[in-house]
């Protein structure tokens, strides 16, 4: 029995900083110190703080260490664990309050967070599902499998308005009501999980997934038992090998528990899971392209419908939602519709994960209640914005998704105006965008992104993002026309229209949206030939002003192509032709300011 | 039935078709290009695509059924948006296609042209930027693939599947997806059974046979060879559609006439060769059954079955009967019997095969050749195909040229070789003979078995003939006969004697047969239609509709074999067979 | 497992362990820990009130350490404040005294008083 708990994040931002060697020294010295029936070390899941890394908690005075070195661990140990004396130099700074620390929770990162996704990543140990339980995990499903009907346990998912938190957000209780009823004499259904989350620099499944796994068993076996499966699958790319250890390690747990497998709860309900794993191809996380690569075919969609809830995997009904659409289940059943309904807006219930990046302080996962502002998600959570640089956009649902500019920072955030202002929620990618970022540059950089996980199936998508990119490279690269411009909407506008599955339909979003709100930028780079960012190095020219310039040859010495002319004591020159707009010559002429983009 | 309006005008659509076979229904054409009914359903080109309403992306006619779901939707198929898509989808095809139509083996029966044609792309460069660079495969003895013409369709792909060989699919993804085998391996290190399917799906050229006509017009040309012809029997179903006659009608005379004038010396029959193997292949039967061999025997005909039992089902090899194929047939008899009858050197015998059948040009390679290893029992084979284009070479006028006839002996066939040409033909053949050579009734046996016709993909019946019950299946395209084996191999299924042929409705549907637009074949049963020609030639027969009383093979047995099954019978006109390693 | 109890069993037994990571605890027990604590032996004496509080699943009540009280002849000492109550001291702290203090003044908010500072002891 422990007096203390040191809760160490083991997510994988955290690990890639170091933590597995936090934790080893921490046992080490604690070792030493004669601590270890006193103090227990905790691998959690993410706290959501990933810029802060390797962070720990230390309970119970709720001190939030972060960017925690293995030099650091001896003083944590003996001041800390054994004396009760705080290391304030490591206390998160926003922590630190006139004459003691406050809670993590009061922090403005956390303050305006709601967490129900998240909740016990940070808290609980992933791998123990004893501590799960300590925090009322799988008392849904008992409740589910002892006292109610299947129609009841649906019946409180639709009450909730809980919609697909992957992209699409269709709402939840619907899909299980229709794979429960369209097909009512299937012999089998099944019950998926979309873990394999691609969108780039989208992680919230993953942070789940590696902090409270059982709550995706917990959830897919009441999904198993509203529709009617038995048996279900999660689907997960192979680039998660922690989550992937610590799912397989939660299902043992469950299955030794007996809350997996044969009559759980004495209710005569079987279900059990199985691990499948992805090999990373964007397209996989489209519903019929994951069923099909579930049944180890190439993963390519198919046209819908037959809707999995009729025609799924193996070509039975069935569901797939993903890993944050699942967190949410066991609390709602828990907690109720109504508490879930009171949170959020109109049309979307609940919360939102975010994973915020970009050009912005705090990068990291946040949980929000929908219809929180961005300027508060930006500023407020997020931090605000380096170097006291401007906010210009935002970009959210990632490749599919759009750009949110500074006009639209105060609208609520939740899926219907993501949609109406030519954006959309997708898994939860935030990318704030300052105005050093090209936005012409943004979209290319997304559609690069579509053509190269396009499955190569239809036309629009395999040859139309194709054409499409290459406008864009002719645009930043000074080669485009006004023509081309209208050329390339009509192309935007076909792939909507004509592509077989949702990828292909939402290629074009990046280059919609931007066109849309930064259409002056588009006519720049194609009319001025200029890149008022200095992001497209086509247009971009490093200028030395005759003026400034005295001659000291350090900008020469540094080029590294030997673009530069001009003897000691006399004016330097640039050679455009050689100039390969590395910009360090810039960064050489500090002192005397006399290298400028433009 | 629910109802629907298309292009404003109501109508009622039976549930569960798709638009596109209802908008047909109403007179209205929808285009194609990736789908073809029953094999590749998959909705991917995008040409079919039709506004409906309340969805917000176009949808596949192709593909899309309509459920109760449906009722009272609007759908459009001609409006703005639908033609101007189907424009632009065919425009970013072109945009990585290599467009030399004028000199591509598919040119004026190209389903991609077609379409340009009749979709109105009026500038097919409207989209400029990369090409997908792709090497040509020639690795195989009887097909090219050249991806700069491949559109991405799948249609081999699918065509592949459904034969049960797969050795084709989607390699890489986006822009540079590209079809090829697995790890880009050369199509002759894998196990493609040749039998050509693939390319009669093919909308473009990217999927041709090995031309091999040259080698033919270089024969011709030699004063110093004698040139002989072969002709099998679903040749004469198919040929006339070349010069546009109607699916089915038989132009057995015009052929003849045909190859006589491109100058070939003889003109034979692969009957005669049919004929043949009816005579060894019914007397193993009975050696099989008489002296408790391998049962079921199963027929060795077609070349594509032969490879695929070789390489997929080796342990059904001592099931294949030993005869070698009436197109090695006719040629072992010609450079041998006919050779020495005619007193020519077989060395200076140019012997040529026209077949629906690409396997055929590899099965000229095959072990057990009659000349042990100083002449191949046949030299070149043509498909209908490559006839066809030597026919409009030439400038022969198919469509006026009187009835030919064939040289005798090796020109003459009964009604029983015709009909080997679809699928249950081999088996009825051997049937007719078996029920003499059991019964000893020469008149009146029975000549029809009709159980054994039609295109199913398996069919099995029960004859009693003399004083045993003979069961028999027949089974044409690959998937089908693996479905055959499996039962076989089970156990669940008991019977005598197989036929297998490796084109769905066999030869008829050969995959060197004269390629038909999905527009047609998506519409029409080209098995069925091109077998009725072969069924009535059967009928109209002057000689005889049994192999056994064919004047030509009682010669041949006569003066040079002896009888069925004799020791120079099979050195001739056998073979054998051997397990190949090659993995899909 | 088949019924519903056993799950509750299993949460009862982790919610108390698991307390420790609760903020928010009104009662607060605190252990001098300083090298003069230490030295007199207030690690079993921490550890006792914190297995006492885990197993009876007091969620109302943190116990932590802090350093030098200035009385280290005193050592080990407990401090135990309750809202609205005044700081209660217990001086000379052992295993057996401070079980003996938690089971009586945190669970049943009766204070010991021989064990609690008072002037006499300071004066003595």
């Amino acid at each position: 029995m422990f007096r203390s708990h040191v809760l160490v994040c083991g997510g994988t931002g955290c690990i890639a900083t170091g933590s597995e060697n936090i934790i080893n020294a921490l046992n080490e010295e604690i070792k030493k110190a004669g601590l270890e029936n006193e103090v227990g070390v905790v691998r959690t899941g993410c706290f959501g703080l990933c810029s802060l890394g390797p962070v720990m908690m230390v309970h119970p005075e709720g001190c939030f260490y972060s960017a925690v070195d293995v030099k650091d661990i001896p003083e944590i140990v003996s001041e800390h664990l054994l004396k009760g004396r705080i290391v304030e130099r490591l206390l998160y700074r926003e922590t630190v309050e006139d004459g003691g620390i406050k809670s993590l929770n009061n922090t403005a990162f956390y303050k305006k967070q709601f967490r129900i996704a998240l909740r016990n990543c940070g808290v609980i140990n992933p791998e123990s599902i004893d501590e799960y339980i300590g925090v009322d995990g799988y008392q849904a499903l008992g409740n589910v499998l002892t006292s109610m009907s299947p129609e009841q346990v649906i019946q409180i998912v639709l009450d909730s308005g809980l919609r697909g938190r992957g992209g699409g957000g269709f709402p939840t209780g619907r899909k299980w009501d229709l794979a429960r009823k369209l097909v009512p004499d299937a012999d089998q259904k099944f019950v998926c999980c979309n873990a394999d989350e691609g969108d780039p620099g989208a992680f919230m499944d993953r942070s789940i997934l590696e902090g409270d796994p059982h709550a995706l068993i917990e959830a897919m076996a009441i999904a198993g038992y509203a529709i009617g499966a038995t048996m279900g699958y999660i689907y997960i790319r192979a680039e998660y090998p922690i989550a992937v250890k610590r799912l397989e390690i939660a299902i043992q747990q469950a299955k030794d528990y007996g809350l997996l497998g044969e009559d759980i709860f004495g209710s005569g309900f079987n279900f059990d899971l199985e691990i499948r794993l992805g090999a990373g191809a964007f397209v996989c996380g489209e519903e019929t392209a994951l069923m099909i690569s579930i049944e180890g075919n190439r993963g390519e969609p198919r046209p819908r419908p037959p809707f999995p809830a009729e025609k799924g995997l193996f070509g039975k009904p069935t569901i797939l939602n993903n890993v944050e659409t699942y967190a949410n289940i066991p609390q709602i059943i828990l907690k109720g519709a109504e508490w879930f309904t009171s949170i959020g807006t109109e049309k979307s219930k609940g919360t939102k994960v975010f994973a915020l990046g970009g050009k912005i302080n705090n990068t990291g996962l946040v949980e929000i209640p929908m219809g929180m502002s961005l300027r508060e998600v930006v500023y407020e959570i997020g931090g605000g914005i380096p170097d006291g640089k401007k906010f210009k956009a935002a970009q959210t649902g990632g490749p599919s998704g759009g750009c949110i500019s500074v006009e639209n920072l105060d609208i609520p955030i939740d899926y219907d105006n993501l949609i109406s202002i030519g954006s959309m929620m997708g898994s939860g990618g935030l990318i704030v965008m300052d105005e050093d970022n090209c936005m012409v540059d943004i979209a290319k950089f997304f559609l690069e992104f579509t053509v190269d996980e396009s499955c190569g199936k239809c036309t629009p998508c395999r040859i139309g993002t194709k054409r499409l990119f290459e406008m864009l490279e002719d645009i930043t690269a000074g080669n485009g026309t006004m023509e081309d411009l209208d050329e390339m909407v009509e192309l935007c506008e076909y792939i909507k229209n004509n592509s077989l599955c949702g990828l292909g339909q939402t290629a074009p979003n990046p280059v919609l949206s931007t066109y849309h709100y930064f259409k002056d930028e588009y006519i720049q780079h194609v009319r001025d030939k200029k890149c008022a960012a200095g992001i497209c190095t086509e247009l971009t020219q490093y200028i030395i002003s005759a003026d400034k310039c005295v001659g000291c040859t350090l900008c020469k010495k540094v080029c590294p192509v030997d673009a530069i002319v001009g003897e000691v004591k006399q004016k330097h020159v640039i050679d455009q032709s050689k100039c390969v707009k590395c910009g360090v010559c810039v960064d050489a002429c500090k002192k005397f300011g006399a290298i400028t983009k433009g | 039935m629910i109802n629907i309006k298309i292009n404003g005008k109501e109508c009622s659509a039976a549930e569960g078709l798709t638009i596109l076979e209802v908008a047909r229904e109403n007179g209205i054409n929808i285009p194609t290009l990736c789908w073809l009914k029953d094999i590749n359903e998959i909705g991917a080109c995008r040409i079919c695509v039709v506004e409906m309403k309340g969805w917000k992306a176009l949808v596949p006619a192709c593909v899309r059924r309509l459920s109760k779901f449906d009722e009272g939707v609007e759908i459009l198929t001609q409006s703005p948006a639908v033609l101007e898509s189907r424009k632009m989808t065919l425009q970013l095809m072109l945009s990585d296609h290599d467009k030399k139509c004028l000199s591509c083996v598919r040119s004026f029966n190209c389903e991609l042209q077609t379409l340009c044609k009749e979709l109105g792309v009026d500038n097919a460069v409207r989209f400029d930027g990369a090409v997908n660079a792709s090497e040509i495969d020639d690795s195989s003895l009887h097909m090219y693939r050249d991806n700069s013409k491949c559109i991405s369709c799948r249609r081999c792909v699918a065509a592949c599947e459904k034969q049960d060989v797969g050795v084709i699919g989607a390699n890489d993804r986006g822009f540079k997806t590209s079809i090829a085998c697995a790890f880009d391996m050369p199509l002759a290190n894998t196990s493609c059974v040749s039998c050509g399917q693939c390319i009669n799906v093919c909308p473009t050229g990217a999927l041709s046979e090995k031309d091999d006509t040259k080698e033919v017009w270089d024969a011709l040309n030699d004063p110093e060879k004698v040139v002989v012809v072969q002709t099998a029997p679903a040749v004469r179903a198919a040929l006339g559609e070349a010069f546009g006659f109607a699916m089915g009608t038989p132009v057995e005379g015009k052929m003849a006439e045909a190859l006589r004038k491109l100058g070939f010396n003889y003109v034979f029959d692969t009957n005669f060769g049919a004929d043949l193997t009816i005579m060894e292949e019914a007397n193993e039967l009975l050696e099989r059954v008489q002296n408790n061999g391998v049962l079921p025997m199963i027929t060795s005909c077609s070349p594509g079955w032969i490879r695929y039992c070789e390489a997929y089902h080796p342990e059904m090899l001592p099931n294949l009967s030993s005869c070698k194929s009436p197109q090695q047939m006719n040629g072992a008899i010609t450079k041998t019997y006919w050779a020495g009858k005619m007193n020519i050197d077989p060395a200076n015998i140019v012997s040529v095969s026209v077949m629906p059948c690409v396997a055929k040009k590899f099965e000229l390679s095959r072990r057990g050749q009659s000349g042990q290893g100083t002449f191949n029992d046949v030299d070149i084979s043509i498909t209908t195909r490559e006839l066809a284009r030597m026919i409009e070479k030439a400038g022969i006028r198919f469509v006026d040229l009187p009835d030919g006839e064939f040289d005798s002996p090796l020109g003459n066939g009964t009604g029983a070789a015709i009909i080997f040409g679809a699928t249950g033909g081999v088996m009825e053949a051997a049937l007719r003979t078996a029920v003499w050579k059991l019964t000893g009734e020469d008149v009146n046996s029975t000549i029809e078995f009709k159980e054994v016709r039609g295109v199913d993909g398996v069919k099995t019946a029960t004859y009693n003939v003399g004083n045993m019950d003979v069961t028999v299946a027949v089974a044409s395209g690959l998937g089908n006969a693996k479905a055959l084996l499996e039962k076989v191999k089970s156990g669940e299924m008991k019977v005598h004697f197989i036929e297998i042929m490796a084109c769905p409705g066999g030869c008829v549907n050969g995959g060197g047969q004269i390629i038909v637009p999905s527009s047609v074949r998506n519409f029409t049963d080209i098995r069925a239609e091109r077998a009725k020609a072969l069924y009535s030639l059967d009928e109209a027969n002057t000689v005889s509709r049994k192999s056994h009383e064919s004047p030509d093979v009682k010669q041949v047995y006569a003066e040079f074999l002896e009888k069925p099954g004799s020791h120079k019978a099979h050195e001739i006109l056998h073979t054998n067979y051997k397990a190949t390693n090659l993995r899909k | 497992m088949k019924t519903l109890a056993e799950l509750q069993a299993i949460k009862e037994k982790m919610v108390g362990q698991m307390n420790v990571r609760e903020g928010d605890k009104s009662v607060r027990v605190v252990v001098g820990m300083a090298t003069c604590g230490i030295a007199a032996g207030a690690r079993p004496v921490l550890q006792t009130f914190s297995e006492v509080v885990q197993k009876n699943n007091l969620s109302d009540v943190a116990v932590t350490q802090t350093g030098c009280i200035g009385l280290c002849q005193f050592e080990p000492i407990v401090e135990i404040t309750k809202p609205g109550e005044e700081k209660v001291t217990y001086i000379n702290m052992d295993a057996d005294k401070a079980r003996e203090v938690a089971e009586q003044h945190l669970m049943r908010g009766i204070i010991i008083a021989e064990y609690t500072v008072n002037n006499s002891t300071l004066v003595k």
